[in-house]
C-alpha cells in the first residue's frame, strides 16, 4: 500500500522533523567535537530554553522567532559560564567526571524548572501556527517550513564562521590538536567555553523553532537528547554538515519506519539503523577516518 | 532518572516546632513531612508522583486530597474520635514504583492509618503490595489496570473503576449514541499510548468493537512521549475513518488534536476513552477550536452533586484546574474519612474492615454508594462527556447528563 | 586472600545490620542501595577495569528481569532456576553485543553510544512484544513462600541482596589479581601497546562483558522477585543505565569498593536531600544534583580515592623515620 502521493508526505514530514533533530544535534556535536565530552545536560538545556521563548511570549508578547534572536545571545552566555565556571572546573580534566557533572546539572535544571514553575504543560497559540503550506501532496504547517529554513541559515553560519573568524579557527585548532593549540597561544579553557556557548544557543533556537507546534514542561527537552545522541553519531562528531544531514536523514528514517511500522515500533528504525552503520562504519558517515 | 505545592513549608515547620528538631536528629528514619494539628490526630500518607514524568497528575492528587483533609478538619476532624484532625503525611514516588515503595515504608514507619493515592498503575502496584506487608489500608486514587485489584490483596481498595470496566462502559455508550444518531458510524482508528493503559484498552477494545458493528481500519500505538503526530494524522487522512478514538495522556492528546486541526482531518466522531485531554478544562480553555465536540469516556465528577460543584468553584478560585486526579483524591479521602469514623479508631485492621463494608455516599463520583468487592468499588464507572462550546457537559449516563451528544460532528 | 579480608569485614558489618534494627525503612533502603551497588559492580568491571564505559546496561539488567519474570509467569518455571535462567540470558546478551561492537573496533564514546542504542532497542521491543506484556508489563504473582523466591520479612532480601554484592566483590578482587585483570588494565591503559604485546584485546573485552553483564543482570533477576513487577521502562529505561555508570564513578572506578560506596553515598544523599528540603516537588533533587557536582569536583577519584588517599595518608605517618633528636648515632 505504498502511495506515491502518501511516500512523498511522509519524507517531507521527515525532513521537517529531522531539521529541529539537526539543530539540536548541532550543538551536542560542536561540544562533542571541541570538548570531546557528551553532554547529558542537553536536552534540560533545551527544556530551559523553551520555557524562556515562553514566558518570551507570555510576559513581553515576543513572537519566538524574534525571541530567538536575544535568546540565542543570552544562552550562549549561559553556556559560556557554565562550561568555565562549572564543568570544567568540577571535572578536572577526567572525561568520566565531566559526564557526571553533565548528569549532575541535567538534575539541576531540570528539577529547577519543576520546582519553580510546576509541573503543568504549557503551550503557546499562534495565529499562523495552524496556517499549512502546500509541497505537492502535503500540508506542510508553516512553523516547519519556518523551522526548516532557518536551521539552515544557523548550519551555514557556523560552518563559515568556523572557517572564516579567528575564534572559528581557534576552536577547530583546538578540536584538532589541544596541546598544540595551548602552545600557540590559544586560551583553551576559553575555547572551550566559546564552543559550550554556541552549543547552548543552538538550542535555544531549537526551542524557539519547536514552541509553536510542540509543548514544554520540565521534562519535555528529554524526549530530544537521544535522537540528537543518534544523529551527532551517525553524522560523525563535530561535523557541522554531518549533524545537518544525519539529522535530515534520521528525521526521514524515523518518519518511514514511524508509518510503516507504527509509531512504538518504528522507533526501532533509528536505532537499529544507528547500531547498523556503527558496526560497519564505526566513525560514523562524515566521522573523520580512523 | 531520571523525574510547587505545599500547605506548610518543611522549612518553616522545621524552625518553628519539636518536632522539627526531633525528626532531623532521627536522621534516615525519620518521618516525612507532616501537616501540624492540635491534639491528637490520625495520620494519614498522601503518596503522588510530584517529580518525574507524571509530576502533573501527581500534583494535581495532592492538591485534591490535601483539600479535602483541610475541609474534614474545618468541619471537626473525626467526630467518633473526639474530634481528631487528619494529618497528611506527604510522599513524593518520584514517578517510579521503587519511590512510591520506598515512600511506603517511611509512611508506615510515621506510623498513618492508611494510605491515599499512587496515581500511575505501576507505581500502585508497588506501594499497595509494600503497604500489602503491614496490612496497612490502602485506597488507589487513579490507576487503572485490572491487575491492582486481582492479587488478593486485603488492604487495597480502588474507588475508581478498571479499565476492563471502562471499555466496557466506552463500548455501549458509544453504541448507544451511534444507534441515536442513525448509525453513521462504521469504522474506526486506534490510537493509543504504548504503556498500561493504552494497551490494554486497545486490546479490550479491539476485541469487541468488530462484534458491535465497528470495523478497526487501524489501531496505532505511539510511546509517550511522542514529538510528532503529522505521520499518524496522515494515517488517519488516508483511510478515513468514521470515528477516531484516542486513548493517551495528556500532552500527546494536545498534540493529537491540533495536528488533525492543521491537517483539516475531520471525522464524523472523535470518540476517546481515557483521553488525556479530552475531558479537561485546561484543554477546552487553551484549545477551544481543537476541543470542539470531542467524546470522551474518562473519569467524571457528578455535575448534579452540590458538593462537587462546590469544590469545583473552590479549585477554580485558586487558579487550579478540575481535573480528575483533584476531584478523585479528594473523593478518597472523604471514603476514608467516613471509613475511620465508623471503625472509631485509627486502627489499621479495624479501617480496613470499614471499608469493606462501607456504603458512602458522600464522595462527589457518580457511583451512588460504595461497594467493594475483593477491593475494587462495583458501583464505578466512567461517563462520557462532550466538549460544547465553552463547557464540557456530560451526555451519558442520562441521570447526569447535562446535554445530549452531538454527533455526527457538524460539518460547517 | 590478604585482598579478601576488607570484603569480609564489611560484609559482616552489613550483615549486622538487620539485627541492629528492625526499621524496614532502613533495611529498604539499603536493600535498594545494594542492588545499584551489584549492577554498578558489574558496569565497573568493564567500565572501570577495562575503561570501556557502557551507557545501555540495562540491556542486561533488563533481560535478567524479563527472562526471569516470564518464565515463572508465564511457564510455571521454579523461581530460583528462573533467577539462573536470567543471569545466563543476560551474560549472553552481553556477549553478543560485546562481539559485535568489539569486533567492529566500536571504542571509547561510540561504544558507549552504541551500547545505549542496544538497550533501546530492547526497551522498544519489550514495550510492543506480547511475551512481555507489552505496555502492561509482567506481574509476579504474590507467594511469600522462600521457594517462590518472596519472603514475608525484608531480612532475607537484605541478606541475598548482600551475598550478591559480595560475591561480586570477590569476583571482582579475584580478577583484579589475575592474569585476566592484568590484561584487561592493559586493554584499559593502552589497548595499542597491549595488543602489540600479544594480549587478544577483543577476547579480553569480550569476557570482561559477559561478566559485566551477567552481574548486571543478577541485579534484574533480583529487583522482580523484590519488586514483582516489570516493565520495559524499568527493564530497560536509561535510569539503570545511568545509576549503573554513576555510582562506580561517585564511589570510585576501577576499585572493588567503587560501587558500593557509590550506592551508598548516592541513595543516602538522595534521603538526606528529601529530608532537607521536605516536600516541595523537585528541590530535594536540585540539591541532590548540586551535590553530585560538588562530590566530583571534591573527589575526582571517587569516594574511594578519597578513602585511599587518607589511608596511605595514616599508613605514612606510622612509618615516619623517629625525630633527629632521639637517634642514637653518635
Amino acid at each position: 500500500m505504498i502511495s506515491m502521493a502518501v511516500l512523498i508526505t511522509v519524507v517531507l514530514n521527515g525532513l521537517m522533523t529531522g531539521a529541529v533533530y539537526a539543530l539540536v544535534a548541532l550543538g551536542l556535536t560542536l561540544i562533542y567535537g571541541v570538548l570531546h565530552i557528551i553532554n547529558f545536560a542537553h536536552g534540560a538545556l533545551l527544556t530551559a530554553a523553551m520555557f524562556a521563548a515562553f514566558f518570551a511570549h507570555e510576559l513581553l508578547g515576543l513572537d519566538p522567532y524574534i525571541a530567538a534572536i536575544f535568546l540565542a545571545p543570552l544562552f550562549f552566555v549561559a553556556g559560556y559560564g557554565l562550561q568555565r565556571l562549572i564543568i570544567g572546573p568540577a571535572a578536572h580534566g577526567e572525561d568520566r567526571n565531566v559526564l557526571l557533572v553533565t548528569l549532575g546539572l541535567a538534575v539541576v535544571i531540570e528539577n529547577a524548572l519543576l520546582y519553580v514553575f510546576r509541573a503543568d504543560t504549557r503551550t503557546i497559540t499562534l495565529s499562523y501556527a495552524f496556517d499549512v503550506v502546500e509541497v505537492g501532496p502535503a500540508f506542510i504547517p508553516v512553523p516547519r517550513v519556518v523551522a526548516f529554513g532557518v536551521v539552515f541559515a544557523v548550519a551555514a553560519s557556523l560552518w563559515l564562521m568556523m572557517r572564516w573568524t579567528d575564534t572559528g579557527k581557534a576552536i577547530r585548532a583546538v578540536a584538532k590538536e589541544k596541546l598544540g593549540a595551548e602552545l600557540s597561544g590559544i586560551d583553551v579553557a576559553h575555547i572551550y567555553a566559546v564552543t559550550f556557548g554556541f552549543g547552548t544557543a543552538c538550542v535555544a533556537i531549537a526551542a524557539c523553532l519547536l514552541i509553536p507546534g510542540y509543548y514544554v514542561n520540565p521534562h519535555a527537552g528529554n524526549a530530544f537528547v537521544l535522537i540528537a545522541f543518534t544523529v551527532v553519531v551517525l553524522g560523525g562528531m563535530g561535523s557541522v554538515a554531518g549533524a545537518l544531514v544525519g539529522g535530515l536523514f534520521v528525521g526521514v528514517v524515523e518518519s518511514l519506519s514511524g508509518y510503516y511500522l507504527g509509531e512504538s515500533l518504528g522507533q526501532i528504525g533509528i536505532f537499529a539503523m544507528f547500531i547498523l552503520v556503527l558496526l560497519f562504519r564505526p566513525k560514523g558517515v562524515f566521522g573523520a577516518p580512523a | 532518572m531520571s523525574r510547587q505545592f505545599s500547605a506548610v513549608s518543611r522549612r518553616e515547620f522545621l524552625r518553628t516546632t519539636a518536632l522539627g528538631t526531633a525528626s532531623t536528629a532521627a536522621g534516615l528514619c525519620s518521618a516525612p513531612a507532616v501537616l501540624r494539628a492540635q491534639g491528637a490526630s490520625v495520620k494519614i500518607g498522601v503518596l503522588h508522583p510530584v517529580s518525574g514524568a507524571l509530576s502533573y497528575s501527581g500534583q494535581q492528587g495532592r492538591i485534591g486530597a490535601v483539600m479535602a483533609i483541610e475541609e474534614i478538619n474545618a468541619a471537626g476532624g473525626i467526630r467518633a474520635l473526639g474530634g481528631a484532625k487528619l494529618e497528611a503525611v506527604l510522599g513524593d514516588a518520584q514517578s517510579t514504583p521503587e519511590g512510591g515503595s520506598a515512600e511506603v515504608e517511611k509512611m508506615h514507619s510515621a506510623g498513618v492509618a492508611a494510605i491515599v493515592g499512587g496515581y500511575g498503575s505501576s507505581i500502585c502496584l508497588s506501594a499497595s503490595q509494600t503497604a500489602a506487608r503491614y496490612d496497612l489500608p490502602y485506597i488507589v486514587d487513579v490507576g487503572v489496570v485490572d491487575s491492582i485489584v486481582t492479587r488478593g490483596l486485603k488492604n487495597t481498595f480502588r474507588l475508581g473503576p478498571g479499565f476492563g470496566v471502562i471499555a466496557q462502559t466506552a463500548l455501549e455508550n458509544l453504541v448507544t449514541i451511534n444507534d441515536q444518531a442513525g448509525k453513521p458510524a462504521k469504522t474506526a482508528i486506534i490510537v493509543h499510548e504504548d504503556s498500561a493503559f493504552g494497551s490494554g484498552l486497545a486490546k479490550l477494545l479491539n476485541m469487541q468493537l468488530p462484534g458491535r458493528g465497528f470495523q478497526v481500519l487501524e489501531t496505532i500505538p505511539h510511546p509517550t512521549p511522542t514529538r510528532d503526530f503529522n505521520n499518524v494524522v496522515l494515517k488517519i487522512r488516508s483511510q478515513n475513518p468514521d470515528l477516531v478514538i484516542p486513548a493517551n495522556y495528556y500532552n500527546e492528546y494536545v498534540l493529537l488534536a491540533r495536528t488533525m486541526l492543521q491537517q483539516r482531518v475531520r471525522p464524523k466522531g472523535i470518540y476517546s476513552v481515557l483521553g488525556g485531554a479530552a475531558s479537561s478544562y485546561k484543554f477546552v480553555k487553551e484549545f477551544p477550536e481543537a476541543a470542539q465536540y470531542i467524546m470522551d469516556c474518562n473519569h467524571w465528577f457528578d455535575p448534579k452533586n452540590p458538593r462537587a460543584q462546590a469544590f469545583k468553584k473552590k479549585i477554580e478560585e485558586k487558579g487550579e484546574f478540575y481535573t480528575y486526579e483533584v476531584y478523585m483524591n479528594y473523593s478518597c479521602v472523604l471514603l476514608l474519612a467516613d471509613a475511620i469514623e465508623r471503625a472509631a479508631a485509627a486502627d489499621r485492621a479495624k479501617i480496613i474492615a470499614a471499608l469493606e463494608s462501607s456504603t458512602f455516599a458522600g464522595h462527589v463520583m457518580p457511583y451512588g454508594p460504595t461497594r467493594f468487592v475483593n477491593g475494587q468499588n462495583e458501583g464505578a464507572a466512567p461517563v462520557n462527556t462532550q466538549v460544547l462550546g465553552k463547557d464540557i457537559h456530560v451526555i451519558f449516563p442520562a441521570s447526569f447528563a447535562s446535554a445530549t451528544p452531538v454527533f455526527p460532528i457538524p460539518r460547517s | 586472600m590478604k585482598g579478601l579480608v576488607p570484603i569480609v569485614a564489611a560484609m559482616a558489618l552489613l550483615g549486622a545490620v538487620p539485627v541492629a534494627t528492625s526499621s524496614n525503612v532502613v533495611l529498604n533502603f539499603l536493600v535498594v542501595a545494594l542492588l545499584i551497588a551489584l549492577v554498578g559492580q558489574g558496569w565497573n568491571l568493564l567500565g572501570g577495569y577495562g575503561g570501556q564505559y557502557s551507557f545501555g546496561h540495562a540491556a542486561f539488567f533488563g533481560t535478567g528481569a524479563y527472562v526471569t519474570a516470564i518464565l515463572q509467569v508465564r511457564y510455571g518455571v521454579n523461581a530460583w532456576l528462573g533467577f539462573a535462567a536470567g543471569i545466563a540470558a543476560g551474560a549472553l546478551v552481553g556477549a553478543v553485543i560485546g562481539a559485535l561492537s568489539f569486533r567492529s573496533g566500536l571504542k571509547g564514546s561510540y561504544f558507549a553510544l552504541v551500547t545505549l542504542a542496544f538497550a533501546e532497542v530492547l526497551r522498544i521491543v519489550a514495550s510492543v512484544a506480547p511475551i512481555t506484556g507489552a505496555g502492561v508489563g509482567t506481574l509476579v504473582k504474590l507467594d511469600l513462600r522462600s521457594e517462590a523466591f518472596q519472603f514475608q520479612s525484608r531480612a532475607p532480601y537484605y541478606w541475598i541482596a548482600l551475598c550478591l554484592v559480595g560475591v561480586s566483590l570477590m569476583l571482582v578482587r579475584a580478577i583484579e589479581g589475575s592474569r585476566f585483570g592484568a590484561y584487561l588494565v592493559a586493554v584499559r591503559e593502552n589497548e595499542d601497546a597491549a595488543q602489540a604485546l600479544g594480549v587478544n584485546t577483543t577476547l579480553v573485552k569480550l569476557v570482561a562483558m559477559t561478566i559485566s553483564a551477567a552481574i548486571a543482570a543478577t541485579g534484574g533477576c533480583f529487583y522482580v522477585q523484590y519488586f514483582l513487577f516489570v516493565d520495559a521502562g524499568i527493564a530497560y529505561g536509561p535510569w539503570i543505565s545511568i545509576e549503573a555508570l554513576l555510582v562506580p564513578i561517585v564511589g570510585g572506578v576501577g576499585m572493588v569498593f567503587g560501587p558500593l560506596l557509590g550506592a551508598l553515598v548516592v541513595k543516602t544523599l538522595g534521603e538526606l536531600a528529601k529530608l532537607v528540603t521536605g516536600d516541595a516537588p523537585g528541590l530535594d533533587l536540585v540539591i541532590y544534583g548540586c551535590v553530585l557536582i560538588a562530590v566530583v569536583s571534591v573527589a575526582p577519584r571517587g569516594v574511594a580515592g578519597v578513602v585511599l588517599v587518607l589511608h596511605r595518608r595514616i599508613q605514612a605517618l606510622r612509618i615516619a623515620p623517629p625525630p633527629a633528636s632521639e637517634r642514637r648515632d653518635g
